[in-house]
């Protein structure tokens, strides 16, 4: 099964060839049999992949451990569904993981699109096939799944070696989120390759502007959707198994993840200027370049080495590789760019300071600057090391002082930008749609303020939150008013019928209240409190409101580790609460130790409890317990924006004429403040 | 033109006080990297930065007492003994032979840290010369 494998992968490789340098010659010479072929190649590479990924599952599944990578990640006692997830655990199958996923990812765009747009399908085609050598390239000739495991024999020829039983899983990746993480992260990262190849393919062949946005808008709000579903998951994995009462360190690993979606967020909103006002060409055909090379380059700083991480590990020579692909990404581009940038002129120019092209502009604006922040951070040791020989980091005091205040300034554009008419909003507007929504966010400011708050930060995410929310409501409450006039239904079935007939938007309102929720709990994190003791049975802490008591502990035996569990009582006003159990795992193939944090979470605060370990003198257990205010709030408000994403990705549905009796459709609500334009076009799907 | 200025002036605005705050931020966490090599030739005022040095665990070396864990970092032959005083619990991939960063300062021929991060030992020894396929637990 592995010779079947790597046969698959290598013969992935020689289609993708053929896709690539035929797919060059079919645009050349516009030969129909050409065209056709090079497509099937593309697809045929699609499915290869496939065969050789489900190869390499199938070795795990079948304990075959003669090859080295599921010695290396896996053992019998592994439970199944980390089996499949340790196709993910290392180097090699992580890289053939992403073949895979940018796989299917080609095979939709190259079905779906297979009978339309046939001017911009072949250089799509082959920039598709471009990227996919790169990484089937890693697959097949630098980092191999399939190699067999053996050791250097007699006389200096390697000898196959079968193991009976693997390594296993590293104990901290034997958790449920190792199985949605990574495949959550990976199709945002891959996904974002789709509206980059769109938009270098409608560069290189000229294609009218606005239908390659169209086509690149929809697969960036997946690419995107995915990115933000990975990027949470991955901070819930370490509050809820690492142990440290966190969930962000700024990390190099977890800024990789973040740069290309600030820039993807810039592309989302910018990409709404050029639809609308024929205005930024040239700013978003840069931002979706910029997103996919940060996608690569977000990987390499992964996988290299080349920043002292918590998750990236040893110095490998994989890294110039990635070096090599980014100067050739930057080179195509900026050859693309240089030739044919008369095409991407602008149609019109901005009018006025108060109006939604300022308020987009300052968005892109300041999520450039965070996005440029936090890679001068993360690559701050190379930089300096360069500069000045000497390595020097800049840790979370950096991140946070530039990224706290650009967050709030882009919460007070989410509740401002939607209000504000194109080209330029008349006084009276503004006061008839801000009035109420900044009475409610300095009223909740002051009310917050007299309940005991004093950190600034905090005063201004709250009253901003606040702010915010009264605008999105008051945006539903219209619309849904307009609607109800004419079908007397409920509110919430006119604001379900608005939002229907407008996706995009309301989706988009929906995205916001899902981003405000998850401020919230950021905004949280400036109350943490926590506190640490060594206990013996019967003995108790206070923390909060809480008072926990370690009732006992005891030593369970799994399938393939050793739980070292304390049995903790919590007790609230003397009322007895629940019980929680901190958990410490000795993993037995490999002898490494996990930590299962306890965790009672409610809307309020997360009681979050830690066995730290046992006392070196006394060999009694030491709890470290933390408050975490408002960090529900975060998951939470993740699922929503997810939500939001699904519900903008849906077709519109359009209002229907009925001419039988009185009853009439009710017209599009009218958007506020709207000064009539000449080039006024409102979004439809 | 006068709303060109309007922008530019708002623009930069933006910019400089976040490049102010940057520069801040950056004061109040730079860290240097040096090797255990490097330590003993700093001098005078480079010897109060805070800084991080890398290495393996000695094994056997780590020693844990109440409010203290002191172990011995060992790399490029040379060794560094270290002393943990940090409140949070060391990480779960501190063992014998892993590789470990420390972050503190140098204080009379110990190292006094307030961070410690540790790396699995890797479970693939590659030996010298050969590519047998190593792994990186966590490579994502």
């Amino acid at each position: 099964m592995d010779v079947f494998g790597s046969f698959a992968l290598i013969l992935a490789f020689i289609c993708a060839v053929y896709a690539f340098g035929g797919g060059i010659a079919a645009i050349v010479t516009r030969h129909p049999l050409l065209v056709k072929s090079t497509r099937q190649a593309g697809i045929a590479t699609c499915c290869l992949i496939f065969i050789a990924t489900f190869s390499l599952e199938y070795l795990f599944f079948s304990d075959n451990f003669s090859a080295a990578y599921v010695v290396a990640h896996s053992n019998r006692a592994l439970a199944t569904f980390y089996k499949v997830a340790a196709l993910w655990a290392g180097q090699e199958g992580s890289l053939l993981f992403w073949s895979f996923l940018l796989a299917i990812y080609v095979f939709s765009v190259l079905i779906a699109y297979r009978n339309k747009n046939g001017e911009l399908m072949p250089y799509v085609g082959v920039i598709l096939a471009g990227v996919q050598i790169f990484f089937l390239t890693l697959n097949n000739f630098v980092a191999s799944p399939f190699k067999a495991l053996a050791v250097p024999g007699a006389n200096g020829a390697m000898d196959l070696v079968a193991r009976t039983d693997g390594n296993g899983l590293t104990p901290l990746l034997q958790y449920p989120e190792m199985v949605i993480h990574p495949p959550n992260l990976y199709s945002g990262y891959t996904g974002f390759t789709i509206p980059f190849a769109f938009a270098l393919a409608a560069l290189l062949a000229r294609y009218p502007g606005e239908k390659w946005i169209h086509l690149t808008r929809k697969w960036t709000m997946i690419a995107w959707c995915f990115q933000t579903a990975g990027i949470l998951l991955g901070a819930h994995w370490a509050y809820a198994v690492l142990g440290w009462g966190g969930y962000w360190g700024w990390d190099p690993v977890e800024n990789a993840s973040l740069l290309p979606w600030l820039t993807g967020t810039a592309f989302l909103h910018s990409v709404m200027m050029q639809e609308k006002r024929g205005m930024m060409k040239v700013w978003n055909v840069w931002l979706v370049f910029s997103t996919f090379i940060l996608c690569i380059l977000g990987t390499f700083l992964t996988r290299s080495g080349v920043v002292s991480s918590v998750h990236a590990f040893a110095q490998s020579s994989i890294g110039s590789w990635f070096v090599g692909f980014l100067i050739v990404i930057f080179t195509v581009c900026l050859a693309a760019y240089l030739k044919n940038r008369d095409y991407l002129k602008s149609e019109n120019q901005l009018d006025a300071i108060v109006s939604r092209e300022s308020s987009f502009l300052f968005n892109n604006l300041i999520l450039l600057v965070s996005c440029i922040a936090v890679l001068s951070g993360t690559l701050f040791p190379v930089l300096s090391e360069a500069v000045s020989g000497s390595k020097i980091n800049v840790g979370a005091p950096f991140f946070n002082k530039v990224n706290i205040p650009i967050g709030l300034f882009l919460l007070f554009l989410t509740g401002v930008g939607p209000l504000l008419a194109w080209r330029k909003t008349s006084v009276e507007s503004l006061k008839r749609n801000f009035a109420w929504p900044l009475i409610i966010g300095l009223v909740a400011g002051a009310v917050i303020f007299a309940l005991g708050c004093r950190e600034i930060y905090s005063l201004i995410c709250f009253s901003l939150c606040f702010f915010v929310t009264a605008t999105i409501v008051m945006e539903f409450y219209r619309g849904a008013k307009v609607i109800r006039v004419r079908s007397s239904a409920s509110y919430l079935t006119s604001a379900i019928e608005l939002t229907m007939r407008n996706t995009r938007r309301y989706g988009g309102y929906i995205v916001h209240m899902g981003m405000v929720l998850v401020f919230i709990g950021l905004a949280g994190a400036a109350f943490n409190q926590n506190v640490q003791k060594e206990m013996q049975p019967g003995s108790s802490m206070q923390l909060g409101k809480y008072k926990l008591v370690l009732q006992s502990f005891d030593s369970k035996p799994e399938a393939n580790y050793t739980g070292l569990r304390l049995n903790v009582e919590v007790f609230v006003d003397n009322k007895p609460l629940m019980m929680l159990y901190p958990e410490r795992r000795i993993f037995e193939t490999n002898g490494e130790t996990g930590t299962m944090v306890a965790i009672y979470s409610t809307l309020r605060e997360d009681l979050y409890v830690v066995y730290a370990g046992q006392s070196p003198d006394t060999k009694l257990p030491v709890i470290h317990a933390y408050l975490n205010p408002l960090v529900k709030w975060i998951w939470f408000g993740g699922v929503i924006v997810v939500f939001g994403t699904l519900v903008a990705l849906l077709p519109n549905r359009r209002a229907v004429l009925v001419l039988s009796g009185a009853k009439q459709s009710a017209p599009e609500p009218l958007v506020h403040g709207m000064t009539p334009s000449v080039t006024y076009r409102e979004g439809h799907d | 033109m006068k709303k060109q200025a309007k922008f530019g002036v708002g623009i930069s605005v933006i910019v400089v006080s976040l490049a102010c705050l940057a520069w801040l931020g950056y004061g109040e966490s730079k860290t240097y990297y040096h090797t255990i090599a490097e330590l003993q030739s700093l001098k005078g005022a480079e010897l109060s930065h805070r800084m991080r040095v890398g290495g393996t665990v000695a094994a056997g070396s780590i020693r844990r007492f109440t409010g203290r864990v002191d172990f011995v970092l060992e790399g490029e032959g040379k060794s560094l003994p270290v002393s943990y005083v940090g409140s949070d619990p060391l990480p779960d991939t501190f063992v014998d032979k892993s590789q470990a960063l420390v972050e503190g300062r140098p204080t009379d021929g110990r190292f006094v840290a307030e961070v410690v991060q540790a790396k699995c030992a890797s479970k693939y020894e590659a030996a010298p010369g050969r590519t047998v396929a190593t792994s990186s637990t966590a490579t994502r």
